[in-house]
């Protein structure tokens, strides 16, 4: 079973000659692909696509939409690339149906209208089977019309704050109450957190994980208080009046959702002012690898982050996607949790596929609830009937040298509930 | 905060940090308007690709970060005030060429530099990103930058924050008396109060612009640079400050560097403070109308240079 990183797919085009060894290698995925012409000929392309998808004989063509260029391409690059990888390795093993996987490349540059414009070029011209896309919410929502409309298919990745559910997304990441309850409660019970101090950039996710997590806080998990709820506008750099009222109300708990280059100079502040991981314990939802090259591991060491995914997780299957991750994308490269829940969107794609046995849109939707995937880098995940996974939450602490160390894992899947009630 | 009781000397420690955050936010914003305050005040030329330039700093102390781990390790406590003067060659040199190849064309269509330095910037940014990448980098800090300076139990004083002061003070200090005392001041002062006059006298404004565009990109790659210690690396970073950049200048008056320096300073406790007892948000609204408001009594910003035009 173990084959070095090098003999992955990716590397080897020429991949007959190694399709023995391959499928070895990949031999703990669900379902190994038959030789590609026998099964292209059981499911004839007639049909597997009766709603006019750009799928022949050979080829399936599915497209990407994310931001290559502007402000969110710091973000969004990791899950490109992850995306780009279950591609390849799909392909490698045969494809889907028979077929090869064609991707279809669109930038939507950071720029929420360009998203919306170049995902009905992708669902309207091109005819793609399905797109993987999109990072923000902003992004999303901007395309939601379009893939309703048009009834196309989207697999979301970011982590984001719920409320929304719609039979043309698959998301991927974790909705808010996922990452936010799970953490509260174990620095209640591990850290006796009873004094919280919740600070977030001032936009729709920190703001709707913040009313989550007060709730969970004050009302329905009964953990303490809440004794600051600050909002800074997105890009703010200066943290020293926050840091001093957080010095003044003596928090247990500062628990932070700041997002971008505001992130980066959150934590530099924190540090120089005295306020590190020896002394306070900070929980936070938007700190994952990526975040922590600019942050810098000396910033945010002793700090602990809530996410599903942790690039230092130790199963056999994480172990398989950082080394084939790395050999595609160089040793340097980081893995964060969305870059992770990029990478699932492709298999869950092709296991909803293979299930139902057709491209067709509704029939893909109709499979997906139930389907699992136990090859998952974060261990195991389930479609939840609304959509969402069913997946573990974690908490890890940040070490100096910018890489995280998991102390905690739920022991159980926790059902993903994007309206929860009493939330509200 | 409600229920929490304080002592008194916590109070005096919040008070003490707390004046000095508000010290701090204003050799911050002073920094970084004092670049601007020469292109856009001295030239009149609205660089939207302020920021840029800022970032041209920072990618540079986080290259030499990078080199000198490599190459010298142990040379990493000294690297910081080698890779500042860096910053300002590189900055310079990028200015040059910027105001040769761009400005120098559009002097007499300030509105189009403001669209030119635009795409600049836009130009820029995306340079940044396919050579350097875009995920957000952070430059190995040496050790002394760090941390806090804590002469009591309770009283964490920024040590970063010291830094950034001293360095603005230093900054303004020569830029100041390269303005008032030395030749290349008297030229530019003599190009903006009268350009034909200046030229007659055998001036060259030309060569006086573009060295003061440089000099003013380079004063933004000090700040970039400095910034590397408090804020973020990435090649939208400059776009942080482009704002409050032009909200210091615009409101201390455009042709003054005095201006500058009080408008940095009006503006920066009043932020301070209003954060203290608003959200961070309302703080900022706040602010800007403060400033919107005193600039519709006085359009031409607190201090006005005394020229007749």
């Amino acid at each position: 079973m173990s084959h070095e990183p090098n003999d992955s797919p990716i590397d080897h085009p020429e991949m007959d000659a190694n399709r023995r060894r391959l499928l070895q290698g990949l031999g703990a995925l669900p379902l190994v692909g038959l030789p590609g012409v026998a099964l292209a000929q059981k499911f004839p392309t007639a049909k597997v696509n009766t709603t006019g998808l750009a799928v022949t004989d050979t080829e399936v063509i599915v497209g990407q939409l994310h931001s290559a260029t502007g402000t969110m391409a710091i973000s969004e690059t990791g899950s490109i690339q992850a995306e780009q990888l279950a591609i390849d390795q799909i392909n490698a093993m045969g494809g889907i149906l028979g077929r090869k996987i064609k991707v279809i490349k669109e930038d939507g540059a950071s720029d929420w209208p360009t998203f919306a414009e170049k995902s009905k070029k992708l669902l309207v011209n091109d005819k793609v089977a399905t797109v993987f896309g999109c990072w923000t919410s902003a992004s999303r929502k901007a395309v939601l019309p379009i893939f309703e409309k048009e009834n196309g298919l989207l697999y979301y990745p970011t982590f984001y704050e719920g409320l929304e559910q719609s039979k043309n997304v698959i998301y991927t990441g974790q909705e808010a109450t996922q990452q936010i309850i799970y953490g509260l409660d174990w620095g209640a019970k591990e850290k006796k957190a009873k004094k919280f101090f919740l600070v977030g950039s001032d936009y729709i996710w920190p703001r709707t994980s913040m009313k989550i997590a007060r709730k969970h806080i004050e009302s329905v998990g009964k953990l303490g208080s809440v004794v600051g709820e600050e909002y800074y506008p997105l890009g703010n750099t200066n943290f020293n009046s926050l840091i001093n009222k957080i010095k003044l109300a003596k928090p247990d708990c500062i628990f932070a959702a700041v997002v971008g280059g505001s992130n980066v100079a959150f934590y530099k502040q924190l540090k120089a002012a005295g306020i590190t991981g020896a002394k306070q314990f900070l929980l936070t939802l938007s700190v994952t690898e990526d975040e922590m090259l600019g942050v810098g591991g000396e910033n945010f060491a002793g700090f602990y982050s809530s996410m599903k995914y942790f690039q230092s997780l130790p199963n056999e299957n994480n172990k398989k996607f950082v080394a084939a991750f790395k050999a595609k994308y160089g040793p340097n490269s980081v893995i964060g949790d969305v870059t992770q829940a990029g990478y699932l969107g492709p298999w869950l794609w092709k296991a909803a596929v293979e299930k139902a046995g057709s491209f067709d849109v509704d029939k893909v939707v109709a499979a997906s609830p139930g389907i699992e995937l136990k090859t998952a880098p974060e261990g195991y995940v389930k479609v939840h009937a609304n959509h969402h996974l069913w997946s573990k939450s974690r908490i890890a602490q940040g070490m100096p040298d910018g890489t995280f160390k998991v102390v905690a894992e739920s022991p159980e899947l926790i059902e993903p509930n994007p309206f929860p009630k009493g939330y509200q | 905060m409600k229920g929490i009781s304080m002592t008194f000397s916590d109070l005096l420690n919040i008070g003490l940090m707390q004046g000095f955050a508000g010290l701090s936010l204003f050799s911050v914003l002073l920094l970084m308007g004092l670049g601007l305050a020469v292109i856009f005040g001295q030239m009149g030329v609205i660089n939207m690709a302020h920021g840029e330039f800022m970032t041209i700093g920072a990618y540079t102390v986080y290259m030499a970060s990078v080199l000198t781990e490599k190459i010298a390790p142990d040379f990493l406590v000294y690297y910081f005030p080698l890779a500042i003067l860096l910053a300002f060659c590189l900055a310079f040199v990028a200015g040059w060429v910027a105001e040769w190849a761009l400005i120098r064309h559009l002097y007499k269509r300030p509105l189009d530099t403001l669209l030119a330095t635009w795409g600049l910037s836009l130009g820029m940014q995306q340079f940044f990103r396919t050579a350097i990448g875009p995920k957000e980098v952070s430059p190995t800090l040496p050790d002394w930058l760090m941390g806090s300076w804590a002469p009591m139990e309770g009283l964490d004083i920024p040590i970063n924050g010291m830094f950034v002061m001293a360095l603005t003070a230093l900054v303004t200090a020569l830029l100041l008396l390269a303005l008032y005392k030395a030749r290349w001041g008297l030229r530019v002062r003599a190009t903006v109060s009268n350009r034909v006059m200046a030229n007659a006298i055998g001036i060259n404004t030309k060569k006086t612009d573009r060295l003061t565009f440089a000099i003013g990109c380079g004063i933004a790659g000090v700040a970039g640079a400095a910034f590397t210690t408090i804020g973020s690396t990435g090649p939208t970073s400059g776009s942080l400050y482009i704002v409050d950049s032009f909200l210091v200048v615009t409101f201390g008056g455009a042709a003054s560097l005095l201006g500058t320096v009080a408008s940095a300073f009006g503006i920066a406790q009043t932020q301070s403070i209003a954060e203290f007892f608003l959200s961070g948000s309302n703080a900022k609204v706040l602010t800007l109308m403060l400033v919107i408001t005193i600039l519709m009594i006085r359009p031409q910003g607190l201090f006005a240079a005394k020229v007749r035009r």
